[in-house]
């Protein structure tokens, strides 16, 4: 390790952070801090354009409800509205449906029924933003209330209403049945197991909440025919090519800027109704409108995560051999099916249930229904259901392991794929690229003391103290993905990269991929700076401006890095490979001659003779002749097509503590071992560890979006939807082990949600282990206080 | 109405209506937009301002019952240009990411390290329990904290310095 001095004075401090950085990979401030730490960043309600009006959305507070009649004459009459829009103003434009992202259609506002507590039904553009929320009390609406369907136990009951009747011969709410794996071989190993373990299991529907809430700026310009649109978007480039077939407006016309944002998660993967009305409003008023959701209107409509019911089943030989997983889930995806994840995968990625284990049988079935709850289903940092997958396999593992009266560890370490077996092809056909799970599990146990820990829970036990210690040993799949089997309502999940370097040899790199605080203008300028010696100080990242930067599907699933990264990596190697022919020609050797030495081209043998990149980019853009057929300048751009995904894979151990009196959960340790391959920046990998590892521990113990039986959502506000405060969560201790991924240029693998997949499981198996002595072997998130006090009981009873 | 008071050391008169928050006073007025909102009912502590030196929500403050009183926001905290102990400790670190708290959260770091200059990580994870922050899992949060009062205290060899160029 180098340590540099640090500064001597806060004003030397001030001019020279971004300085104290390696030339490539490694511990590295970030670039994007200096502006974040003046109150400088640029989110989206801090953009302010001249004659900007502003828009609010009227909802429903009904779950199901027929609409008779609306009438906004008194909002229209307000003196500072300048248009109020209902459903059936939009339908007159063929306006008032758009498609989700799962190839449904969701009511931009709603022109016969509402569907869920919450859903867009009018809005208002008024000269500020409290005349316009004024106006939206002064809009007269009636309903005729219908049955809801809140239970989706209950969705596909006969006598159930129909939520969808807007589409064409629907008579249910089904929307898919969904299955992979062998089923006759996965019964075969079942039957002929010396043990099988099943389980029931809720994973509640949790909300990302980012602490930026959703918006959107429209400024259309009437004059030259351009939409420009500010929105707190994940994806760019696919929000332009959506509004431009959905709106018709011609996609050059269309620039999409995503700019600081507040936190994704995913919330920020779909196209929002609100966003939709800002761009109405716009083409209407002729003026740039604003629209802001606030923190309830983001809790009710906007993409919630999981909300799955499980059913899981394990085999395994009496001495700990797992042979088998089998899981059968009801998927309940709200009101118009706005799951985000590729075409080909209903289910997202959920067929990686088979987790780090070597099985010999494995299958899933999904039933996906409607009901009357707000749509989504993308989000939540879970790398496309993973989370989800992730949750029934450790989970089920642990029941094994409390049915057998192993330790959890030990039957784990059974079980886990070795490192010869890679790549390694699972039940369902998920090809796992590279892992040495015993040695990242190892290494945990090393940080936590494991057998320590075990020793004074025991000792704890005498006591009548309950103290738990979970593991959760979990395979994540992110980069999506390739081409031939990954696209998002027909477009490729192909990223491009553009990189320019300039006469000076200081470089511009444009992403397809943009940061919602990940960190991308400084890991991407890492990447190029390892390629190319260029000091990442020197080097620009521009993106979230589809008019700056190529076309790609942008930033969840943790795909930048495997995806996006690569591109830059290969970016930057087609511009090495163009400097070296330069360079051959500078030094008047043959290209055969020279060696890279990052930064510069030597010639071999003769170390004195070399020149810089820098040197070499001014031979480019120069005077003089360059080598024979070769163009001027030094830029290049690729689209990089993935060959597979990523499989980073982690070792997580969480220790609890559990009043039995109360039943209140204190997380007193969590140690995180992550291997996500080549490590670019360590600082910013733990940092989006730390992140997740709360993320987990919010919807272990805390989090759900619930309902009551109207259909009334009971977690509107950040009163009654509970997240992690730096009370809830410790001082989280990581780790790591380096496994490249063998296809991907760096070695690197996506980081970004493993520790939200990986982490919940291993909060309720301690819970669950702290819990043994009232033989409790089961009890679902959140496990709040009273769930585990009933738990103790005996009288907990599933969330949803 | 009118309303009167000083906002990171200037003076500032506006007249403004009875109901507006002092959050979008100082956002859209003023157009100080390093404070950001985030949950309108005080729950997320994004608004976090110092009035009279105390961390106050600025989304559940009128502005009206900010007159007469001395505000301080995040473009109030470097000083003569200097970055503030806690500007630097957040950047060194990596005490932020996507940083739409960051700026409540080094206020209510300012207002605790003025009063507890050498604050136990209890004390800090105490003074910004009332707010959230979603991504960095609050662990370099509180090293932040704990990077700026040695750095203003003088001590900051007690803390492991900041590497940079390892692999690791």
């Amino acid at each position: 390790m180098t340590t540099v001095a640090e500064p001597q004075t806060a004003r030397e401090t001030a001019f020279v952070d971004n300085d104290l950085h390696p030339v490539g990979h490694g511990r590295m401030l970030r670039k994007e801090d200096p502006r974040f730490v003046r109150g400088r960043g640029h989110y989206l309600d801090d953009v302010q354009l001249p004659g900007m009006l502003h828009l609010a959305i009227l909802r429903s507070p009904l779950a199901h409800a027929r609409i008779t009649s609306i009438d906004i004459t008194a909002a229209q009459a307000h003196p500072k509205v300048k248009l109020v829009v209902t459903g059936a103003m939009l339908a007159e434009k063929n306006l008032a449906w758009m498609p989700t992202l799962s190839n449904d259609v969701q009511a931009v506002l709603a022109t016969d029924k509402v569907r869920f507590q919450g859903q867009e039904v009018a809005f208002v553009v008024a000269e500020d933003r409290y005349a316009a929320r004024d106006a939206l009390e002064l809009i007269d609406v009636t309903y005729e209330e219908l049955r809801p369907v809140i239970d989706a136990r209950h969705a596909l009951d006969p006598d159930a209403p129909v939520i969808r009747d807007d589409l064409k011969d629907k008579k249910d709410n089904h929307i898919f049945d969904w299955e992979t794996g062998d089923k006759d071989a996965t019964e075969k190993v079942f039957a002929a197991a010396d043990v099988v373990v099943t389980q029931d299991m809720a994973y509640p529907r949790v909300h990302p909440a980012p602490m930026e809430t959703c918006g959107a700026v429209a400024d259309f310009d009437s004059v030259n025919g351009k939409l420009t649109l500010y929105s707190t978007t994940q994806a760019p480039h696919a929000h332009r090519t959506l509004y431009a077939i959905v709106a018709g407006l011609p996609e050059h016309k269309i620039r999409v800027i995503s700019p600081d944002i507040g936190g994704g998660f995913g919330n920020k993967v779909p196209i929002y109704p609100g966003y939709v009305c800002a761009i109405v409003a716009s083409l209407l008023t002729d003026k740039p409108v604003k629209w802001m959701e606030d923190r309830s209107e983001n809790l009710t409509s906007t993409s919630f995560a999981r909300d799955y019911v499980m059913h899981g089943e394990i085999a395994a030989t009496k001495d700990g051999k797992i042979l088998a997983i089998r899981t059968h889930v009801l998927a309940d995806h709200g009101a118009f099916n706005g799951q985000a994840a590729p075409v080909k995968y209903p289910a997202g990625f959920f067929g990686v249930f088979c987790g780090s284990y070597d099985l010999e049988a494995a299958y899933a079935h999904q039933t996906a229904v409607y009901t009357n709850k707000a749509p989504g289903g993308v989000a939540y940092a879970c790398s496309f259901r993973i989370t989800e997958a992730v949750y029934l396999v450790e989970r089920m593992v642990d029941c094994l392991a409390f049915e057998l009266g192993v330790d959890p560890v030990e039957l784990r370490r059974k079980n886990l794929l070795r490192p010869e077996q890679f790549p390694y092809t699972t039940k369902t056909g998920w090809v796992y690229d590279s892992g040495d799970y015993v040695a990242t599990l190892d290494e945990a146990l090393r940080i936590a003391g494991y057998d320590e820990l075990r020793r004074e829970q025991a000792a704890k036990r005498e006591r009548g103290e309950l103290m738990g210690i979970g593991i959760s040993t979990f395979t994540e799949a992110v980069g999506a993905g390739p081409r031939k089997d990954m696209d998002i309502l027909g477009l490729g999940m192909n990223d491009g990269c553009e990189l320019r370097i300039h006469p000076t040899g200081k470089a511009t790199v444009r992403l397809s991929v943009q940061t919602q605080g990940q960190g991308h203008e400084t890991t991407f300028a890492q990447i190029v700076g390892e390629e190319l010696g260029i000091p990442p100080a020197d080097i620009e990242v521009v993106h979230g401006d589809t008019d700056q930067t190529p076309f790609g599907l942008g930033t969840y699933g943790s795909r930048s890095t495997p995806v996006s990264g690569a591109a830059a990596a290969l970016v930057a190697r087609k511009i090495r490979d163009k400097a070296r022919i330069i360079a051959s020609g500078m030094l008047e050797v043959s290209v055969a001659d020279l060696e890279w030495d990052k930064g510069s081209f030597r010639v071999a043998g003769d170390p004195g003779k070399a020149v810089t990149i820098q040197e070499i980019a001014m031979r480019a853009h120069g005077a003089g002749d360059l080598p024979e057929g070769l163009e001027g300048g030094l830029d290049a751009e690729v689209c990089y097509n993935p060959s597979n995904l990523t499989y980073p894979n982690g070792a997580y151990i969480c220790v609890v503590d559990v009043d039995p009196g109360t039943g209140k959960v204190t997380v007193r340790r969590f140690i995180a071992v992550d291997d996500c391959g080549t490590r670019i920046n360590p600082m910013i990998i733990e940092g989006q560890v730390h992140g997740g590892l709360a993320d987990g521990i919010g919807m272990a113990l805390m989090e759900m979006i619930s309902f009551d039986e109207d259909g009334n959502c009971l977690s509107g506000s950040l009163m009654d939807y509970l997240l992690p405060t730096a009370l809830e969560v410790p001082a989280f201790e990581t780790g790591f082990t380096v496994t490249p991924s063998p296809h991907h240029p760096i070695g690197a693998k996506g980081v970004g949600e493993s520790a939200t997949v990986g982490s919940p499981p291993a909060v309720v198996n301690a819970v669950i282990d702290a819990l043994r002595p009232y033989g409790v072997r089961h009890a679902d998130m959140p496990l709040t206080p009273s769930r585990v006090w009933e738990a103790m009981q005996g009288t907990v009873q599933p969330p949803i | 109405m009118q309303v009167t008071m000083t906002v990171n050391g200037e003076a500032v008169t506006r007249e403004i209506e009875g109901r507006l928050l002092l959050v979008h006073f100082l956002r859209d007025t003023l157009g100080l937009t390093g404070t950001h909102w985030g949950c309108d009912t005080s729950n997320c502590g994004t608004c976090v301002v110092l009035m009279d030196g105390e961390p106050v929500k600025s989304c559940t403050v009128l502005a009206a019952m900010a007159g007469g009183h001395e505000i301080r926001t995040v473009e109030g905290l470097a000083a003569g240009g200097e970055l503030d102990p806690v500007q630097r400790g957040f950047m060194n670190c990596h005490g932020l990411q996507c940083g739409f708290c960051t700026p409540g959260m080094m206020m209510t770091a300012r207002a605790l390290l003025d009063r507890n200059p050498d604050p136990t990580e209890h004390e800090i994870r105490e003074a910004i329990s009332g707010q959230i922050c979603r991504c960095t899992g609050y662990k370099n949060i509180v090293e932040s904290i704990r990077w700026a009062a040695a750095e203003q205290a003088g001590v900051r060899s007690t803390l492991e310095p900041m590497t940079v160029g390892s692999a690791s």
